[in-house]
């Protein structure tokens, strides 16, 4: 995809989290986003995920600007799967029934359909024995599964991970982390957010470094792992990789 | 609270229960021996269909306004969430003046004033009005806490797979709300239906009015105002139970 951002710009109140930010990768396939807590990377992928508007500036993905009205908004999000740090499944509807919902309520998809559709999906990710049970009976890991798993059965034109490992164990992060890695693999594009370093210098074909709200650096893995060019980037490196 | 004790056996439950119905008793029957009142049941029993219909009238009112006022109760929830400033405003202002007013004073401004001033003739329309306009604010509140219980984070993403915000209101924040709100809501509903005894004032002939004409036909108020209490629990003690099996089970499955 052809990803392009340019004097992005997003307050809240008197903290201004993403300062005019611009940008223009023409063919990016895995985007990571990388940076100190509070750095502005994850409203940059929430913006991306079309569920924060930014005061200024604009977003284009393969040429087609993001709307800024609520309603055309809402039809965006529905083609793109986002994934949160914790908590995306509703507590109160069984896995299956967690990846129907969209697909029955949003896509419109007779339940028959969204049932099969949604059954499929959980097989594929080695999911169908925790289809009946509810989040509280699932491990963190298998939650964090299920909640991609529905974010992939709408067949999103793109998908967002915030942190999607943060919450979890390191065992949980491996199961969770494969599965991202597998999708890749089948040429999903995807934005990460995450704190894992190791898995963002395998996977990502572009990886931005973002600091007081401005990417400080963005270019492929190896350069931005062994020759940072902000003293900023090299600093928050050689602190996150020391252990 | 200690570590989950043991559960006490059927047994000394029921023992617990009698010793404790006993005690209860023994202070009454203490209190009734020492006045001497002259018991008069007969008299009283003669107006037995009059405590009936009585009773019967007050079980109708309270079911009606009950759902009126569940009604009212979610639409001013949902008012109190818009972002629609003057409705926003609207429905704090009902829910703060009915709260902070007594019901008796409510209950005569609305009969004398609002209801004539609409030509609303029928008393029993008035009355059912009255108690659920009462009622449906204390249910806003209930509900409001309810809806507001649910995380920021779901309401993420059912943004983030697309649901407008009907549906999300339907699918995501509802079902998971009721279980919140549903243990206080009974308990409101048991406050409702000792709450409608004070139509009396405005003639609704429902259980209470009905008690007090047969205590001022027969001069025997006591006779006339203890069966009243029975009728009250014979109402409210199912749902004070079941509010409690409510209870119980959330704390099960949280």
């Amino acid at each position: 995809m052809r990803l392009e951002l340019s004097g992005l710009t997003k307050t809240f109140g008197a903290h201004r989290v993403l300062d005019a930010i611009s940008l223009d990768l023409p063919d990016v396939h895995a985007f990571v986003l990388i940076g100190p807590s509070g750095g502005g990377k994850s409203t940059l992928l929430r913006i991306l995920a079309g569920l924060e508007r930014p005061e200024t500036g604009h977003v284009s993905i393969d040429g087609a600007p993001l709307p800024r009205e609520e309603e055309p908004l809402r039809k965006y999000r529905c083609h793109v799967g986002t994934v949160f740090q914790a908590y995306n499944l509703f507590p109160h509807l069984p896995a299956l029934e967690n990846i129907m919902l969209p697909l029955e309520k949003v896509h419109r998809l007779p339940r028959p359909l969204a049932r099969t559709r949604a059954m499929e999906t959980l097989q594929r990710f080695q999911l169908e024995p925790h289809a009946h049970k509810k989040p509280a009976q699932l491990s963190g890991g298998q939650k964090q599964r299920v909640a991609i798993a529905r974010a992939v059965a709408i067949k999103p034109r793109l998908l967002l991970f915030d942190e999607p490992t943060s919450a979890l164990d390191p065992e949980m992060t491996a199961e969770v982390l494969e599965m991202i890695e597998e999708l890749k693999r089948e040429g999903r594009d995807l934005v990460l957010v995450t704190h894992e370093m190791s898995f963002a210098r395998a996977t990502a074909d572009q990886v931005a470094y973002l600091d007081n709200g401005k990417i400080l650096e963005c270019a492929p893995p190896t350069q931005i792992f062994t020759a940072a060019q902000s003293e900023s980037c090299r600093r928050f490196l050689g602190k996150i990789l020391r252990y | 609270m200690p570590a989950n004790p043991l559960p006490p056996s059927p047994w000394r439950k029921l023992t617990s229960l009698l010793l404790a119905f006993a005690v209860i008793a023994g202070i009454f029957t203490f209190a009734f021996s020492t006045v001497t009142y002259q018991w008069k049941w007969p008299g009283v029993w003669v107006y037995r269909d009059l405590f009936l219909r009585g009773w019967l009238v007050t079980v109708v009112l309270s079911a009606i306004s009950l759902v009126c006022s569940c009604l009212i109760g979610v639409i001013f929830a949902l008012l109190r969430r818009t972002p629609f400033l003057p409705l926003r405003y609207l429905a704090r202002i009902y829910v703060e003046t009915i709260r902070g007013t007594p019901l008796l004073v409510q209950i005569l401004v609305f009969y004398y004033f609002i209801a004539t001033a609409f030509h609303m003739e029928n008393r029993y329309v008035a009355g059912v009005l009255i108690l659920s306009v009462f009622s449906g604010a204390y249910i806003s509140e209930i509900i409001r806490s309810g809806i507001e219980s649910i995380g920021q984070s779901q309401l993420d993403s059912a943004r983030a797979i697309g649901l407008t915000t009907v549906q999300t209101y339907r699918y995501v924040i509802f079902p998971q709300a009721i279980r919140q709100i549903l243990p206080p809501l009974a308990g409101q509903f048991a406050s409702l239906i000792k709450d409608s005894s004070l139509l009396s004032i405005i003639s609704i002939s429902e259980f209470t009015f009905n008690a007090q004409n047969a205590a001022s036909y027969t001069y025997s108020v006591l006779e006339s105002y203890i069966p009243l209490a029975f009728g009250y629990l014979l109402l409210t003690l199912p749902i004070s139970l079941w509010t409690q099996s409510l209870e119980r089970r959330n704390r099960f499955e949280t």
